[in-house]
């Protein structure tokens, strides 16, 4: 049982990994028309995430696979559960790798902005998307007693679920603000810092609301929190984050600001993880439906394979990741090989 | 129309046209590690342009295969739930494998290899490009070995659960080692270098026809053509050929339509080009006789299974398997032949240069590699039909069960339309490049090759510029 537990938390440092990585290439996405304005900035933009994107894409397969490998059964029921979502998940996601590479590739102005206009609204889309999945997952979902749902892509579109889809569009374009703002400089740089607070605060508060709703909606996110009160470190670790990037950001300490809204998204994340063990999916049917970590796993072996494979792969993962952040450190500059 | 048989079509038609793309990112990255050795043993700046050139049409075949390989990994929880339930003990762990040692080695360093030129020196940017191109290679194991499994499962027993039947493992290494495991990844790998190297040539040779960058495109020529005629080669004679063995022990079916055997034959001949007529089960063609017994057993006089031998609900789609299967032994052929014609014609008489129809035809090879690598793995996926897994479960019993047929028809809709826009845009843009063609050194290098850092003391030490 411990090794259940165990791909639950990896699950979600997965799940985080993603959120911190391409979030801010999400974020930068999400503000790309809104603080670039004319051609050579939006390349800037474009490029402070050109060498990196790829990779941190990459967390959102990790996380697909592993749900696959460790939970099978939640992965066969959630994917084709959201059915209609998830194909307009995979559509923006093709849509704004595309975008990125096909940008720069031809001089004319209607391309490019063309372009642009697909980057950014396909960043928007994937955090609203997620975000709305996500809180359809708190809420819980129509599991019957074979372990699979058919809900109505409408019955989605909760306030609740649509509340967290706009809360993960701030989240992400703070997190894309703050990158930025480490990546850019002049009039853009300028821009940028304009936004870092505003973002900020309206994050906070649609992020209160969140905290409110979930607490008030849905009983077992507080239940999991009474029987282990030590466990609300996490929230208050998310927030502590909060206000230490808010100061960060005052001296225009952006590096320090990153990582802690980087740690913000993790705290977050593992809050709710929380409140919803040892559910994946939870049943609105009967609570005797749910998909829980111990009853939609994979077997022991199985999942013992596949934290051999984890430990041996992800220090180099990490190792080299931060290597090549090292050498992309520093501030936007085009060349001929730029987007 | 069901969602088993729209599932089909949908997956069928998303793997097609992402199959396209990566063959290219192994042959090419392959190609571009060469290039990369010659540069540094000879120090001559043409063959630095090409790098710049190719890696340019690198990343963009890079990033269409990105975009729709994404897909693949989520459709297995989307279209085939009840798959994905039997198999995720297994098949999961496969493709999680992958994400973790394979993808984010190709992630991580592509943007090191695509905007390294002016960043890293030679050695170090080659590096960057040889770890990409391995890890192309390494994805391609990972996924050929999750496809052997289904095709020759090994390593597993099936238990009842809550959920119904489901596989688990009994042995790792017996999964990842499945029977058809390494000859199927020595075929996959062969052909997808000879995709790379036929996408050279194609380049190259119309650049002759044009008259342009005559320099690069007759070194480029020259460089390609050998490693095309030995991959072809082996490909036909060796990994190709050996195929024929591993389906014959496993598969034997398969084997039976693929060469439209249909009754018990010893001394089977084999049909290089034919018809198969399945409503008269006879197959008609020229035929070697014998060759197919000996490739199957190494034995001329050994039987091999007809079709009439196995029952008839566990025969694959005949024609589909046995023309694809035939159409890329044919292209297999052909390439062995226009192969050795380049050769002969490039280095011994030298006069390739001016025989046009020559050229257009070596032009015409990118185009018929692809094709010849599609139509194997038609052959591979139509022929495992009508199992998704092995005699272990049948396609039919793996679809998601709370799907209905409007949903499939409006993501077949979706991704029809997306894939024809975004093929579009991918020849147009790749045209472009072509057209273009390769830059000169002056434009493309902001700073001396021999002032940035290549030791990877000099890479974390100095103070990079950005």
């Amino acid at each position: 049982m411990w090794l259940n537990n165990v791909w639950y938390v990896l699950f979600v440092v997965i799940v985080a990994g993603y959120l911190i990585m391409d979030g801010f290439d999400l974020g930068v996405g999400i503000l790309h028309m809104l603080v670039a304005k004319n051609d050579t900035e939006r390349r800037v933009d474009l490029n402070s995430i050109g060498p990196v994107w790829d990779g941190n894409e990459v967390w959102l397969i990790l996380a697909g696979g592993v749900l696959f490998a460790a939970f099978p059964l939640v992965y066969a029921s959630l994917f084709s559960g959201f059915y209609g979502a998830m194909m307009l998940v995979l559509l923006v996601l093709i849509l704004r790798t595309v975008a990125i590479e096909f940008r720069s590739k031809r001089p004319s102005h209607r391309w490019r902005t063309a372009w642009d206009l697909v980057f950014s609204l396909s960043s928007l889309g994937i955090a609203v998307l997620l975000g709305v999945a996500f809180g359809n997952i708190m809420t819980g979902v129509p599991i019957n007693q074979q372990g699979y749902m058919s809900p109505d892509l409408l019955a989605l579109l909760s306030p609740y679920a649509l509340l967290i889809g706009v809360t993960t569009v701030f989240m992400l374009a703070l997190h894309g603000s703050i990158y930025l703002s480490m990546k850019t400089e002049g009039d853009l740089l300028d821009r940028v810092k304009r936004w870092v607070p505003r973002l900020l605060f309206i994050f906070f508060v649609l992020n209160t609301l969140v905290v409110a709703a979930s607490l008030l909606l849905h009983e077992q996110v507080a239940v999991n929190y009474q029987e282990n009160p030590w466990l609300v470190i996490f929230p208050a670790a998310a927030l502590a984050c909060v206000v230490a990037a808010w100061l960060m950001v005052r001296r225009e300490r952006y590096f320090t600001a990153f990582i802690l809204s980087a740690a913000m998204i993790a705290g977050l994340l593992f809050s709710a993880a929380i409140g919803l063990y040892p559910n994946l999916l939870m049943s609105t049917i009967d609570s005797a439906n749910s998909l829980t970590i111990f009853n939609a796993a994979s077997a022991p072996n199985t999942l013992t394979v596949m934290l051999i494979i984890a430990l041996i792969g992800m220090p180099f993962v990490l190792l080299y990741t931060g290597g090549v952040y090292y050498i992309f450190r520093g501030r936007v500059q085009l060349g001929p090989e730029s987007y | 129309m069901t969602p088993v048989w729209l599932s089909r079509l949908q997956f069928a038609f998303t793997v097609s046209f992402h199959y396209i793309y990566p063959p290219i990112s192994m042959g090419l990255g392959l190609m571009l590690v060469v290039i990369g050795i010659i540069y540094l043993r000879t120090k001559d700046p043409k063959w630095r342009r090409m790098s710049f050139f190719w890696i340019k049409i690198y990343g963009l075949v890079f990033a269409v295969g990105v975009a729709t390989g994404v897909v693949q990994e989520f459709e297995f929880g989307t279209n085939w739930a009840e798959y994905s339930r039997f198999v995720g003990n297994i098949f999961g762990s496969l493709l999680a494998a992958e994400g973790v040692f394979a993808f984010f080695l190709e992630g991580g360093f592509l943007g090191l290899m695509l905007f390294g030129g002016n960043r890293l020196g030679p050695r170090m940017w080659l590096a960057a490009t040889a770890i990409v191109a391995f890890g192309a290679h390494f994805s391609a194991l990972w996924i050929v070995m999750a496809n052997s499994w289904m095709q020759t499962p090994a390593g597993y027993e099936i238990l009842p659960t809550q959920w119904g039947m489901q596989a688990f493992m009994t042995s790792f290494s017996a999964i990842v080692f499945t029977p058809s495991f390494i000859p199927r990844i020595l075929h996959v790998w062969t052909s997808a270098w000879m995709v790379g190297a036929a996408l050279m040539l194609s380049v190259s040779a119309f650049y002759v026809l044009r008259k342009r960058h005559l320099d690069v495109a007759t070194a480029n020529f020259k460089l390609a053509m050998p490693f095309f005629v030995v991959f072809s080669i082996l490909q036909l004679f060796l990994f190709g050929a050996n195929q024929a063995e591993e389906v014959a022990n496993h598969q034997p079916v398969k084997l039976a339509a693929m060469e439209g055997v249909w009754e018990d034959t010893s001394c089977a001949p084999m049909t290089i080009v034919g018809i198969v007529d399945v409503a008269n089960q006879t197959t008609y063609g020229i035929k070697i006789p014998c060759l197919l017994s000996f490739l199957a057993f190494q034995d001329i006089h050994a039987t091999v299974q007809g079709l009439n031998s196995f029952p008839q609900e566990n025969w694959p789609p005949i024609r589909l398997t046995f023309h694809s299967y035939h159409l890329m032994i044919n292209f297999g052929m052909i390439f062995v032949a226009i192969g050795l014609l380049g050769t002969l014609l490039a280095f011994w008489k030298q006069k390739i240069w001016g025989l046009r129809p020559v050229l257009w035809l070596f032009v015409l090879t990118i185009f018929m590699a692809e094709a010849a690598t599609i139509f194997g793995w038609w052959t591979a996926e139509f022929g495992r039909q009508p199992w998704i897994v092995w005699e272990l479960m049948r396609t039919s019993e793996a679809v998601s069960p709370n799907l209905v047929a409007w949903q499939i028809a409006s993501s077949i809709g979706m991704f029809v339309i997306l894939y024809i826009i975004l093929f579009i845009l991918f020849i147009y843009l790749l045209n472009e490049k072509i057209q273009k063609g390769p830059e000169s050194l002056e434009d493309l290098e902001q700073s001396p090759v021999t002032s940035l850092p290549d030791t990877f003391r000099d890479v974390f030490r100095r103070r990079a510029r950005a």
